[in-house]
């Protein structure tokens, strides 16, 4: 048998920049924090990667003050044009500082070197690109002939996907005329601090942009503090529902999007070889920290087993590993606490009586790895098919025709997205209408783009981010 | 790194095979019945797994790997004998100042030129392999093709590389085009058959995988992607379809069949991303000359060439390799 082992190519970490020491950041300067300050480390070495200046409750306030004065000195009344030139910049700016961004990102959050190049940067900037578009342009949107921004808006991302939810956040937020207080999460803040580097590079007017890292705390001290309009919160239904008691009763706006227990739904018709890529993709993709991964696989039974051996083949190809090796398919989980979280569930399965199967892979012996697990014959009535898993393990259920499929797939308290495999278009047409999930993907599956608008139903949040009906969440209308 | 899938080696070809060559309908009914390929899904897997960097020893190996399954190629009009013993010079000893450069698998020529190959190779290990059956088009009648096949046979030909009838395949006469390579392959004797499906002609990916199987049911030693006269030749997400036939044949027969793309690589990169593919949904068993060829002609310099960068450290240029 010939070995084709691939040498290892890894990509330089000295391109990521990296500092000792990074700052929060408050009307347009980085400050020394009064928190007490975090260690960010690397999810696959557990080195300590930098000590990142936290903020405290007046630190807040300070920042929110900033937002609200560049609000109404600078941002609100600056016409559309002129906001497009500086989301332009940002735009070019993450383009032209993407490779740092992208090692810099798989150095922080543990994410393959592939996936943060190939994809989260280059749609950070897009979404910069395709809000910077709407800056001159909201009195087509739809939203009246003269829409108006709320002001300062709070936002509050997760670690899965830390530039690219900035993205998210930020691009519609400063298009239609908003400015913000931004906590990126506890475990990855070094590229939203990067991100506030690029922002004075665009020479952004001081305080339209303040960054501020820390822990949950911080986070709930953004949300209820008076002076903001806006929350806008990506990360765990918990976290979100405690967030909707804090607003409740308050004039403030809110979006949430929250977790989800995505369906991908696979008919005996489907084309099963790119099915099982995308089967692959919907679960495997970031290491399963993917808030509409397509962690319940739902195939139909006249094909479960064809589709678990072909499954089983192709997921023992994936490569786990160095997420700075260019050849690496599975990163690391981001912390212990996630890796702690995984296991509990994968033994709940087990206990339950699921069929577990865990690819043959190499498993790195430092840091924070899992290898990719497939879970079969696993029911509805097992945690593994109800609970968020958010980790590189697959749950498969089978159905026997589409009213059935429709049903398990509704069955969950979430509804982020959906896949559907089939190469029938009417009956795609059919389970489109029928599931309830803000994303329907047919025949891909984790597709992305900034026109498309992206949400929840039911615990898996409300508000939309992308596309025209994402411009909603930051217009008063 | 070696996955392979928990179906045991099948003795004989499964029932539902036999079945699906009984008769016209069954063979239709067969075909159609293989899962469809998505093109968006297909062409996406194909561009990821070109992302591979390959370095280092992976990349000396790799490239050693591809020289070793070339079949050097001259199909011209104006292909003489002596244009033959320079190209069947050049396969035994492809870098003369690099004694340790491996040979190539096989030198492809037309039937007549078959005596000649056969002569100017004799004990040195490397195969002749013959197109036939009124190749390229392979428009003209049955015993022609036949005719044309053990021509190339008696003059010595280990294996023989056919064309399907596209027109026939098209009209959607299944049973015609597999009953054609039958007859080939019992023509072939104890030469191997690699079939061409000319992909770029049969315009669809579902079209690739039902001729894949086709040929497969019909006893092809290799499936072959292009003539290498028709645009587009080989491609990629062609290459993978063929690769995830055979591993998926291997899977129910147990059989090993191979995979030869042919036209349009002419680049060290390019041959790379084929073993990648080859590596990834083959699987590591298909990573031999028995399994999997390259029909290219320039690509062999290519390879030479970078074959030096990589021991010398610089690149020497296209002067430094053999020009045939």
């Amino acid at each position: 048998m010939p070995v084709f082992e691939y040498a290892p190519a890894p990509e330089s970490r000295a391109i990521a920049n990296l500092k000792d020491h990074y700052k929060p950041f408050v009307n347009g300067e980085f400050v020394d924090g009064s928190g007490e300050p975090l260690k960010t480390i690397n999810p696959a070495t557990e080195e300590v990667l930098a000590e990142v200046g936290t903020a405290s409750k007046s630190d807040v306030d300070t920042a929110v003050k900033a937002a609200r004065k560049a609000y109404g000195s600078v941002w609100s009344k600056m016409p559309g044009t002129e906001r497009a030139k500086y989301l332009f910049r940002i735009a070019r700016l993450i383009q032209e500082r993407s490779r740092e961004l992208a090692v810099l990102e798989s150095l922080d959050n543990g994410k393959p070197i592939k996936e943060s190049r190939d994809s989260d940067v280059p749609t950070a900037a897009a979404h910069f690109f395709y809000h910077a578009g709407w800056a001159d342009k909201l009195e087509y949107a739809g939203y009246g002939p003269n829409p108006r921004p709320l002001g300062v808006a709070g936002q509050i991302i997760p670690w899965n996907f830390p530039l690219l939810m900035l993205a998210w956040k930020i691009a519609p937020a400063l298009a239609t005329g908003n400015t913000v207080v931004l906590k990126p999460a506890e475990t990855t803040p070094l590229t939203a601090l990067v991100f506030a580097e690029i922002c004075q590079q665009a020479e952004l007017p001081p305080g339209v942009v303040n960054i501020l890292p820390g822990a949950g705390d911080i986070g709930a001290s953004l949300v209820e503090h008076g002076d903001i309009d806006k929350i806008a919160f990506t990360g765990s239904t918990e976290v979100g529902k405690a967030i909707q008691r804090q607003v409740a009763g308050t004039p403030k706006k809110l979006t949430l999007e929250l977790g989800g227990k995505a369906a991908n739904i696979v008919f005996d018709d489907a084309p099963l070889d790119q099915a099982i890529e995308g089967i692959v993709n919907g679960i495997f993709f970031n290491q399963g920290h993917v808030c509409c991964a397509g962690s319940r696989l739902l195939v139909q039974e006249s094909i479960a087993e064809e589709v678990l051996e072909k499954l089983r083949y192709r997921v023992s190809t994936l490569r786990i590993g160095d997420p700075l090796d260019k050849n690496t398919d599975i990163g690391a989980i981001n912390s212990a606490e996630q890796l702690a979280k995984i296991r509990g569930l994968v033994e709940s399965g087990d206990a339950e009586g699921a069929q577990r199967w865990t690819s043959p892979c190499p498993v790195p012996d430092r840091g924070f790895f899992f290898a990719p697990t497939v879970f079969a014959n696993v029911h509805q009535s097992m945690r593994i098919a109800r609970e968020e898993i958010f980790g590189p393990v697959l749950s498969v259920l089978t159905f026997r025709t589409p009213d059935e499929a429709v049903a398990k797939a509704n069955n969950t308290p979430y509804g982020l997205s959906a896949g559907i495999w089939t190469e029938k278009g009417s009956r795609i047409l059919w389970m489109a209408n029928q599931l309830r999930a803000g994303v329907v993907w047919a025949n891909t599956f984790n597709r992305f783009d900034p026109a498309a608008p992206f949400g929840g139903y039911q615990e898996s949040g409300f508000g939309r981010e992308g596309g025209r009906t994402g411009l909603e969440g930051y217009l008063n209308v | 790194m070696t996955a392979t899938t928990s179906t045991p080696a099948a003795p004989a070809t499964p029932a539902p095979l036999v079945d699906a060559t009984r008769d016209d309908a069954s063979l239709r009914r067969f075909l159609l019945g293989l899962p469809g390929v998505d093109q968006v899904g297909v062409e996406q897997r194909a561009a990821g797994l070109g992302t591979r960097s390959i370095k280092k020893d992976a990349k000396r190996w790799a490239i050693d790997t591809a020289i070793s399954m070339v079949d050097l190629t001259t199909l011209e009009g104006a292909d003489t004998r002596g244009k033959v013993r320079a190209l069947a010079a050049k396969a035994v000893r492809p870098d003369p100042e690099r004694q340790d450069t491996p040979r190539v698998a096989a030198v492809c020529v037309y039937p007549d030129m078959v005596a000649t190959a056969v002569e100017a190779l004799k004990g040195s290990g490397v195969h002749v392999a013959s197109v036939a059956t009124g190749f390229p088009a392979g428009r003209t009648s049955r015993e022609i093709k036949l005719a044309d096949t053990r021509i190339a046979v008696d003059a010595g030909a280990h294996e023989v590389d056919m064309v399907i009838d596209r027109g026939a395949f098209l009209e959607g006469r299944y049973m015609a085009v597999f009953e054609e390579i039958q007859a080939i392959k019992a023509a072939c004797g104890d030469a191997h058959l690699k079939v061409i499906l000319e992909t770029g002609e049969l315009a669809t990916y579902d079209n690739v995988r039902r001729a894949s199987w086709l040929a497969l049911l019909a006893g092809g030693d290799f499936i072959k992607t292009s003539t290498g006269k028709v645009s587009p030749a080989a491609t990629l997400p062609v290459t993978h379809i063929m690769l995830q036939a055979v591993h998926d044949w291997h899977a129910q027969t147990g059989e090993l069949r191979g995979v030869k793309p042919a036209g349009g690589i002419r680049t060290t990169k390019d041959a790379i991303k084929y073993l990648v593919a080859v590596h990834e949904v083959a699987g590591e068993q298909w990573l031999v000359p028995d399994l999997f060829r390259f029909g290219a002609s320039s690509l062999l310099n290519d390879l030479l060439l970078q074959r030096r960068t990589q021991v010398d450290g610089h690149y020497s240029g296209p002067d430094y390799v053999t020009v045939d």
